[in-house]
């Protein structure tokens, strides 16, 4: 909307009916975006709501009264530290193994001409494009039938190979964009190749580095299909919280997501503000 | 003034046998040996052999395409020759990676580092050798910035800069490692006309302040001329001719620097007498020309060459000067371009030879000569060039 056709719909004003006409076309755009807002952040608002609830019984459906109870006891549900912790670490590990060889992949595809580029291509993107009941299934097959026993580790596994998918796409992205003179004037002014990486190339691919870190990390903390087929015993925040929706999801389980939420918006908030000021500053 | 010491890069190489020679003064900076470079089948650098000597202005110029970068490139190091010799003050460097040869490099798009601010793209050089106190390593930055005109810039980042002190950043990062020899590829290429011009002779001045060797690319034949002391004019793979700017403009060797230098006008001929000092060679029309024996070279065809601006017009009936190359022809068309007259000439036989003439002539005339009017042309022998074909092809030549 240009400022001209905004102070000629002011000068002429038309009936009624035109000038709620011309409101709209000015103001479509805001409408929608703003319903667009509402309608995605709705669930998170609730659910923040209801971790200051008191509920009747065991299920957190209804508000009865505002309560701090939750938040002073998170981990008073048996098992659910448990839960967290173990999500957390599969999540911390796999995001950081994902995010290194991830990386180096996406480095080699991009820079150099090998055979099996192709080949390599099109198996980093399989995972993303197979459903994950499939892969679950498979990666369940493929450990009973090498002898492997389904814990901690077999999730792991599962983890670093999806995440790696999405780092290296993530990577890729970034890389393509990058002026490989910016290597060649390194080397000119003396600075061997991994001078050259350390003090050139890893800082200008840092924010996508960090960014597919942070998306490996989000992909991993809320996975619950692949984890479910390859858990074993182990019972990490997802599958608890399907578990308890049966007998009644404790408060406490909003209160992590309230955290949990809260720590992916101050992530984001912070590499925004870090790459503002990389810009400017 | 910022002295640079010669040959401050001892040792890197296990052959150089030079630490007892005492100063260090090669005479060639550097030396090219049939040095070709191949993309697959196409040969960008053809067997080009070339010595630039010690604290020269070097240029290499030539059309788009023709091989500049990629010889730069191998220089520098960013690109291995197919075969062939490349020598720095006496060292063979052909195998060497790019951070083992003292030589620095002011790319086309300046390739500053986006993520350093100024002080540290101009201290990096410094910082990988190592060995500088802070305090040290604080002044000699200062002093380079002092010498490229940007005092005060330490803290912005490359993108809080013009195109123009990008440049001259690119350009104090490069000469604070005080390299043996300086690589510019066209650097002043995405500059504005008048910032180019301003910078050239910047450029010039720091060059003669440093006394460091530059080889620069360019395809402008102005800013070649006005720079270099030697220039190579390049075409498809190899040069043509390498001489200072005055020679190539006034005895150019090939149809090609013939024409990539100013304008000329060619005209075939015939050589009949190849005495001294002048050859006398029958052109097309049936003029006789004296053209310099050493310009003809021993050739038997030639095309006879001279500037539009060397050529005198007489009226039909005056009589030219003895001792003149001596065409006649009518006049096709007259185009007043303030400073100068151009005239375009057709000869007796249909070629068309291009004049221009300082309007200061008109006052001695009287009047401009008009279309359609007979002239004689008149020019002195000593002014008379000869080319062959190129040493490329046929195809090569405007
Ligand atoms: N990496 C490469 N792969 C294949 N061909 C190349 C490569 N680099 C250059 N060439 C080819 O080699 C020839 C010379 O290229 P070069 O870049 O040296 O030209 P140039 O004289 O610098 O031209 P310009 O004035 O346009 O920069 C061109 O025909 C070019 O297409
Ligand atoms: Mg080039």
């Amino acid at each position: 909307m240009t400022t001209a056709a905004l102070e000629s719909a002011v000068r002429s004003p038309g009936t009624p009916v035109q000038r709620i006409r011309r409101w709209l076309g000015h103001n479509a755009l805001f409408v929608y975006t703003f319903a667009a807002i509402v309608y995605l952040m709705l669930p998170i608002v609730v659910m923040i709501l209801f971790s200051f609830n008191r509920p009747a019984g065991k299920s957190n459906f209804a508000w009865r009264e505002f309560s701090l109870n939750a938040w002073l006891n998170p981990f008073a549900p048996l098992g659910l530290s448990d839960a967290v912790i173990a999500s957390l670490r599969i999540a911390f590990v796999s995001t950081i193994v994902a995010t290194i060889l991830g990386t180096l992949i996406g480095l080699g595809l991009t820079r150099y001409v090998f055979r099996g580029r192709a080949a390599t291509n099109l198996i980093i993107f399989l995972p993303m494009a197979t459903p994950e009941i499939v892969l679950g299934a498979s990666l369940l097959t493929l450990f009973v039938s090498i002898g492997m026993a389904r814990n901690e580790l077999t999730i792991l596994i599962a983890h670093i190979m999806f995440n790696i998918s999405y780092v290296v796409v993530t990577i890729r992205a970034r890389l393509a964009g990058f002026d490989r003179r910016l290597e060649e004037a390194a080397m000119d002014l003396g600075a061997t190749e991994m001078v050259t990486f350390w003090k050139v190339t890893f800082p200008l691919i840092f924010p996508g580095i960090l960014a597919a870190a942070m998306l490996a990390f989000s992909l991993s903390i809320d996975d619950f299909v692949i984890t479910n087929f390859t858990a074993g015993s182990t019972v990490t925040l997802p599958m608890y919280i399907y578990g308890a929706t049966r007998i009644g999801v404790p408060v406490q389980v909003n209160v992590i997501g309230t955290i949990i939420f809260g720590t992916a918006v101050g992530a984001v908030v912070l590499s925004t503000l870090l790459q503002r000021r990389d810009r400017a500053a | 003034m910022v002295a640079i010491p010669g040959a401050p890069d001892p040792g890197h190489c296990p052959s150089g046998t030079r630490s007892d020679e005492s100063p260090v003064t090669t005479e060639v900076a550097v030396r090219l040996v049939d040095v070709v470079k191949k993309f697959g089948d196409v040969a960008a650098v053809d067997r080009i052999n070339l010595e630039v000597r010690d604290g020269e202005f070097f240029s290499l110029l030539g059309p788009s395409g023709c091989g500049k970068t990629t010889t730069l490139r191998m220089i520098g190091g960013f690109e291995e020759p197919t075969s062939g010799l490349i020598e720095l003050q006496g060292k063979d460097v052909t195998w060497l990676p790019p951070y083992r040869r003292n030589v620095n490099t002011v790319f086309q798009n300046y390739a500053l580092f986006p993520h350093l601010t100024i002080f540290e793209n101009v201290a990096f050089g410094l910082r990988r050798k190592g060995g500088l106190k802070d305090a040290e390593l604080r002044s000699r930055v200062t002093e380079m910035l002092r010498l490229v005109e940007l005092p005060g810039f330490e803290k912005r980042k490359p993108t809080q800069i013009s195109g123009g002190q990008a440049q001259r950043v690119a350009l104090a990062r490069a000469l604070i490692n005080r390299p043996a020899v300086l690589l510019l590829d066209e650097p002043l290429g995405a500059l504005d006309l008048k910032l180019r011009k301003q910078m050239q002779l910047e450029l010039k001045r720091i060059q003669h302040e440093v006394g460091v060797t530059f080889i620069y690319v360019t395809h402008d034949q102005e800013e070649a001329m006005m720079m270099s002391d030697r220039i190579a004019v390049m075409n498809s793979g190899h040069y043509e001719q390498l001489a200072d700017p005055e020679t190539l403009y006034e005895r150019p060797q090939t149809r090609f620097v013939a024409g990539f230098l100013g304008v000329s006008n060619l005209l075939a001929g015939i050589v009949l007498e190849k005495g001294t000092p002048y050859a006398s060679v029958r052109l097309a029309d049936e003029a006789v020309v004296r053209v310099p024996a050493a310009a003809v070279n021993g050739r038997a065809d030639v095309e006879v060459g001279v500037r539009p601006e060397k050529i005198r017009l007489f009226g039909a009936d005056a009589e030219p000067p003895s001792g003149l190359n001596v065409l006649s022809g009518t006049v096709r068309d007259a185009s007043y371009l303030g400073v100068s007259t151009q005239y375009i000439i057709e000869t007796k036989n249909g070629s068309r030879v291009s004049v221009y003439e300082q309007n200061v002539e008109r006052t001695i005339h009287g009047s401009l000569h008009r279309p359609g009017e007979a002239v004689h042309l008149g020019w002195s022998p000593d002014h008379t060039f000869a080319v062959g074909p190129s040493v490329a092809d046929a195809s090569a030549g405007e």
